[in-house]
């Protein structure tokens, strides 16, 4: 195994918010609380849960676009929430990421070519307009999109076109990893399956370590090497694909995985349900100890009292429950 | 006797360029206590086809055909008879529970609303009903939710209470668009629960819209599959996922992630983009994607008929040896 692209350590991400009432005090938002990983060259790391976990500001405090509240993020063994701006400016050539929404990512103002541009113009003035148009065509080529519809504006692609716009535009620096921020919700299925394995197709070929953040555990199974469960902010497990979805160890990852409908009308109807009561408790409310405790159906005692910690479960299967052995 | 049967439904739209067809002759029933599953991608016309069939439809939409549901052509009844019928008889659940809901509405008035104006009840007998439709659909403490705002309850409790109103008639028919969509998983199964209950004891039938093949395989009886515009394919669950016939239909169902799948590598995928409805290709639009394309498929447009497997699907293919 390579040595870690990517240490993140203890990273916490908390927000200030105005409380309740007009003299209230502020709360405190606990949306990254806490969590550790490290990340090879070449690997993706999948990054799943239910909204309000803390996927997204999770993705957006490694690449230092939301501040870290505490923890370490080193990136080939420099402290990047250390970095001042310039250097940090810098070292954004290998860290770049693909939103969700597709058409909302990209200005409306600018052609396809200039917004795949855009990055070559920051970290690469010293290229002619020429050799810039020529490396932008080369990008569109890779990612499936006409050379010939560079001076295009993205309201004349349809959704799929504009996935591949912003994929162009976060790989034409070569960048040695990519979060990827849902990048497939927005889209048609058939759409889909189509983005995937672009963006399978380009890791390998530039080698690339991509975190992938979604909610849908069926496309982060077929993408990831690695898996990780976040629920309000903590990690519940962690661990190798096959191992987390044959042999899950942790009840949310099991009430997750059981809840994803399989289509196959006899798999999807014999298949038994771990079932989670209510919805999310409030993240400005947690539950102490074990956050999940309060939709859990192992809850007991211990679980209100101590929060349990991420522990190894077996090679390379890491699970925060105290029950997870039962 | 089907509880809605569909005839040969147009939907066109006006707009500055002339008119878009966005539901072409499209023809199916469903039974008492039958859900049947409407799948395809984003301007398939699968919401357009039912939002019509309701009287839902914007105003620059033109419908031709016929929707019956029991004796009452929906698409030619006046405003009144489709008011008596919306919210009693028939009922709608929509994909965002936020919007659908009147937000400055407590969810009690709301919910009594429909008992009031279909059943004549009194304020008090209609509380009571509607506090038990709450507590069934699981709504915990529902005397106090019954005095919320809905921008007090999360998405799942919000999507409850709609499936909640849409309950309190005892409707022989619901239709439901999307109605997981924005849902998180665990909340999405314990809603199809919902559904799936509402129609095995009150047999009510169900119209499910959705993206989500997953949805549908867990609770349709049958299934019906558009492409732009168009049913390319119908039958029943088991023969759409198992033996599908349409050229479409095994492109979706192969280019779908499975979670009970671990090859991994590259995905099968559907080549080209959905047809832009102004601008149909001529003969099948679904030739430039399709892999199986004859010479035909470019000038004639193939119509839906019976398979060797029972289902009904819009090929060439059928009937000609392959």
């Amino acid at each position: 195994m390579t040595a870690p692209l990517l240490q993140v350590r203890d990273l916490k991400v908390h927000f200030s918010v105005r409380g309740q009432g007009l003299f209230a005090a502020p709360q405190t938002l606990k949306a990254v609380d806490g969590v550790s990983f490290n990340l090879a060259s070449g690997e993706t790391l999948g990054i799943v849960g239910e909204s309000g976990c803390g996927k997204s500001t999770l993705g957006r405090a490694v690449l230092q676009l939301l501040p870290a509240t505490a923890g370490s993020v080193a990136w080939l063994g420099e402290e990047l929430t250390a970095l001042d701006k310039a250097t940090l400016k810098a070292r954004r050539q290998d860290l770049q990421i693909v939103f969700q929404d597709p058409l909302a990512s990209l200005d409306p103002r600018m052609t396809a070519g200039n917004i795949i541009a855009e990055p070559l113009r920051n970290f690469h003035s010293d290229l002619s307009a020429l050799e810039r148009k020529a490396r932008v065509k080369e990008m569109m080529d890779q990612v499936g999109l006409l050379p010939t519809m560079i001076n295009r504006y993205p309201h004349e692609f349809s959704g799929g076109q504009c996935q591949r716009i912003g994929i162009a535009r976060a790989m034409i620096l070569n960048p040695k990893l990519v979060v990827c921020d849902e990048p497939v919700s927005a889209l048609d299925v058939s759409i889909r399956a189509q983005i995937i394995n672009l963006l399978m197709d380009l890791q390998s070929r530039l080698n690339l370590s991509m975190l992938f953040i979604s909610h849908d555990l069926s496309v982060v199974r077929h993408v990831s090497r690695r898996v990780m469960v976040l629920y309000l902010g903590k990690v519940m497990e962690l661990a190798d694909r096959d191992s987390l979805y044959a042999a899950p160890h942790h009840p949310y990852t099991k009430a997750l995985i059981s809840a994803v409908p399989i289509p196959d009308p006899d798999t999807e109807r014999a298949k038994p349900r771990v079932v989670v009561n209510d919805d999310l408790p409030s993240p400005l409310n947690p539950p102490s100890g074990c956050v999940f405790r309060t939709r859990c159906p192992k809850a007991t005692g211990i679980c209100a009292k101590v929060t349990p910690i991420l522990e190894p479960a077996g090679p390379g299967h890491d699970v925060a429950c105290h029950h997870w052995r039962d | 006797m089907s509880v809605l049967d569909i005839k040969a439904l147009d939907v066109r739209f006006a707009n500055t360029d002339g008119e878009v067809a966005a539901v072409s002759s499209l023809s199916l029933s469903v039974e008492k206590g039958e859900c049947l599953g409407i799948v395809g991608e984003s301007g398939s016309g699968k919401s357009q086809t039912f939002l019509a069939a309701m009287g839902l439809l914007a105003p620059n939409g033109r419908t031709s055909g016929e929707v019956m549901f029991g004796d009452t052509n929906l698409l030619t009844a006046d405003e009144k008879t489709l008011n008596d019928l919306r919210g009693d008889k028939l009922a709608m659940i929509f994909q965002d529970p936020m919007t659908s809901l009147t937000p400055h509405m407590k969810i009690g008035r709301q919910l009594t609303e429909v008992l009031v104006r279909h059943r004549g009840l009194s304020a008090t007998f209609a509380r009571d009903r509607a506090i038990a439709m709450l507590r069934r659909v699981q709504i915990p403490e529902p005397e106090r939710r019954f005095n919320m705002y809905p921008f007090e309850l999360s998405g799942g409790l919000r999507q409850r209470v709609m499936i909640a109103m849409a309950l309190l008639c005892g409707p022989e028919l619901i239709i439901a668009d999307e109605p997981t969509t924005a849902l998180d998983v665990t909340v999405q199964a314990q809603i199809l629960d919902l559904i799936r209950k509402a129609k095995e004891e009150l047999e009510t039938a169900v119209i499910l819209i959705t993206h989500d093949l997953g949805v549908v395989a867990g609770l349709a009886d049958r299934v019906g599959v558009m492409y732009a515009g168009r049913l390319v394919e119908l039958g029943d669950v088991r023969q759409i996922f198992k033996a599908p016939r349409h050229p479409y239909t095994k492109g979706l169902l192969a280019c779908t992630p499975r979670l009970d799948d671990a090859t991994g590598g590259t995905m099968p995928t559907i080549p080209g983009q959905p047809p832009n409805l102004q601008n149909l290709p001529a003969g099948c639009a679904y030739h430039p994607r399709c892999p199986f394309i004859m010479d035909r498929c470019r000038v004639e447009r193939p119509p839906l008929r019976p398979t060797p497997t029972g289902s009904l699907s819009a090929c060439f293919l059928e009937g000609s040896p392959s």
